[in-house]
């Protein structure tokens, strides 16, 4: 079984090329987590750096174990998350796939997406003796409170004042509106390219959306994501005008959770095709689509509403309307729910969410870049018995 | 029509011949290492039993299910297992599964699998804990039912952990608690495992136990002081994957 390739999957592969190797001729970068708002580096001219994306190139090269064990050697728990140890590895490996990060100048950690970012960038600091800025996002289980969005707003003044003294810059509040709208257009894009799964057959999976969402991730607020993902989606219209999906004769819909097996993608996604079952959507790629609401008037406060209104800093009963707003928009028939080792707050629940989504779930156990937690034969046989059990 | 259903789990393989619907011959065997041997080697001595030399179709099941490469196709223990309960018992609503090394609850509707949960990737609750357990005590596996059964009261096994499990029964042993008693409470830590699993489905009676541990009585005892409700146990719980898969091979 050959998967179809998408010709948007070479560009992007150039686009992030690119974007590494801007890195090493940045004069300033931040090492940035993945959801904080990058929208104020860019303004500034500032080079954001992804560990968590380098995290999931480690885990598609299947080096994880090997850098993992750099991080390990110095008594970093294997309990602790593969991105944090991969790239924590890195640094004192002093290369790794894309021959390692540039050293940062400083450090900014939202923890809206979960709290060992904080530790970990603590860590970061200490090795690299620079400074770290952690926006604090308050979780929020039931309603988006005003106080909540007021506390994130004045952080965020604080992190410009932060930006300037460590840098030496000035932000341009024309610079950050320009970059502000340049986000939201390369959001929507991308979000069209994501509602295309709606159609059937579908003509992406989640493992083209997993693939190709490096660019909304760490390139949100430049152009590359605006055109990128335009071009992207012309390449899906084709598809659906002919009538092409992007499994052979899809007879089963379903829907990822969780952030992906990077070292399985192409083992899932054969698997998968084999068994006419495509996975159209999934809770990863679809977190950044709902990014920015914006209200020109006060754009800090916009910001400070969206990134503390983020998937995974939300209580589970809003974590389930999401789930099911998705399966009934693109009409999942079930849920494959991956228990990432490594992602707590992503993991944790999942057996309660089970009861409160409208179709039938199955949990896999794995890691996004430790493969030495994956049991092929397990996995497989709680895949296989759900697709029997659903067709 | 005659077919034939292979289960070859991780510990045993069975095999069983169906004629029109009727069981006419089955094997137990242990497996080795080359699991393509054993599948063979276990069809091999059906046939000889019922005294014939081909099957209509074949249908492979278990863990090591897609080393069967005579087999016409491949069907998941999960759905095997349900047909296969509903085969000696037609009013099974609930099979609880405890294999070598997965366990499983399936919940059954109009007669297809409507939910399953299955053991995490951990060991316990599983047929290793016992067998590492009987090793730990010095004792046969299939002595631990009876000897469960002599108990005064059940010692508490607080690690989930197999390998911590392991232990802790060693220094039960080494402080002069009774082997009946100890027995008797990895018998316990092993059904409230799975009685956690089970609540994640909908546990509905008639509940049927399969696997080789169902022939524990101590065991069905213990699952049904923890799930509050009566088991019942098919009358060969060891083929029931296997007459599973031979029923798929007659459809």
């Amino acid at each position: 079984m050959t998967l179809k390739k998408l010709k948007a999957t070479d560009r992007m592969k150039q686009i992030m090329g690119g974007y590494y190797m801007m890195g090493e001729q940045a004069e300033v970068n931040g090492w940035i987590t993945s959801g904080a708002p990058v929208e104020l580096l860019y303004a500034m001219d500032i080079y954001p750096v992804y560990p968590e994306n380098h995290g999931a190139l480690i885990g598609a090269a299947k080096q994880g174990p090997h850098f993992s064990d750099f991080a390990e050697k110095m008594g970093f728990s294997r309990d602790l998350c593969s991105y944090a140890r991969c790239d924590i590895g890195c640094v004192f490996a002093g290369t790794s796939p894309v021959g390692g990060l540039p050293e940062p100048t400083f450090l900014f950690a939202c923890n809206n997406i979960c709290n060992t970012v904080i530790k970990w960038y603590q860590v970061l600091s200490r090795i690299f003796k620079v400074p770290l800025f952690i926006l604090d996002t308050p979780f929020i289980r039931k309603d988006l409170k005003e106080s909540y969005i007021r506390y994130v707003h004045d952080q965020l003044y604080e992190f410009v004042d932060f930006l300037e003294k460590t840098t030496g810059r000035e932000l341009s509040d024309l610079k950050l509106k320009e970059t502000l709208i340049k986000s939201v257009q390369g959001v929507n894009g991308y979000s069209e390219v994501l509602k295309m799964a709606k159609n059937k057959p579908s003509p992406l999976t989640c493992f083209d959306a997993f693939l190709n969402m490096a660019p909304i991730v760490c390139l949100r607020g430049t152009d590359y994501p605006i055109e990128f993902y335009a071009e992207m989606k012309k390449e899906l219209v084709e598809r659906v005008e002919r009538g092409e999906g992007a499994v052979e004769n899809e007879e089963v819909r379903l829907l990822w959770d969780n952030i992906p097996v990077w070292y399985r993608l192409r083992w899932l996604a054969e698997f998968f095709a084999d068994r006419n079952a495509c996975l159209v959507a999934d809770t990863y790629t679809n977190a950044w689509t709902g990014f920015i609401s914006m209200d020109k008037s006060d754009v800090f406060w916009s910001m400070a509403e969206t990134y503390t209104f983020s998937y995974l800093n939300i209580g589970i009963e809003h974590t389930a309307e999401a789930i099911n707003r998705l399966i009934d928009y693109y009409d999942v028939d079930g849920v494959v729910i991956h228990s990432n080792r490594s992602c707590k707050p992503y993991s944790f629940g999942q057996y309660e969410l089970q009861k409160m989504i409208d179709v039938p779930s199955v949990v896999i156990e794995a890691d996004m870049v430790d493969s030495r937690v994956f049991s092929e034969a397990q996995v497989e046989t709680r895949l296989e018995a759900f697709l029997e059990m659903l067709k | 029509m005659i077919v034939a259903g292979i289960d070859v789990g991780s510990l045993t393989a069975k095999c069983v011949l169906l004629k029109d619907g009727e069981i006419v011959a089955y094997k137990v065997i242990k497996v080795s290492p080359n699991l393509e041997e054993t599948a063979e080697k276990v069809f091999g001595e059906v046939l000889r039993e019922a005294g014939i030399d081909k099957v209509d179709k074949i249908v492979a099941t278990g863990y090591g299910r897609n080393k069967v490469s005579f087999a016409d196709r491949t069907v998941t223990e999960i759905s095997c297992h349900a047909k296969g309960a509903l085969f000696f018992i037609p009013t099974a609503r609930t099979v609880i599964d405890i294999g070598g090394q997965d366990s499983k609850v399936i919940s059954i509707e109009n007669g297809k699998v409507a939910e399953f949960v299955m053991n995490d990737k951990c060991a316990a609750g599983t047929g290793r804990f016992l067998e590492v357990m009987a090793s730990a005590l010095h004792l046969k596996i299939e002595e631990l039912g009876d000897i469960a059964e002599r108990a005064e009261r059940a010692t508490k096994i607080s690690s989930t952990c197999t390998v911590f499990a392991e232990s802790e029964v060693i220094s039960h042993l080494a402080s002069g608690e009774r082997v009946e008693d100890i027995v008797a409470g990895i018998h316990e830590a092993i059904a409230s495992r799975i009685a956690a699993m089970a609540r994640r489905v909908k546990v509905e009676p008639d509940v049927v136990l399969t696997g080789g541990v169902a022939k524990n009585k101590a065991m069905k005892r213990a699952l049904e002081r923890e799930l509050g409700m009566e088991i019942k146990i098919p009358a060969e719980p060891q083929i029931v994957g296997a007459v599973g898969a031979a029923l798929f091979a007659m459809s």
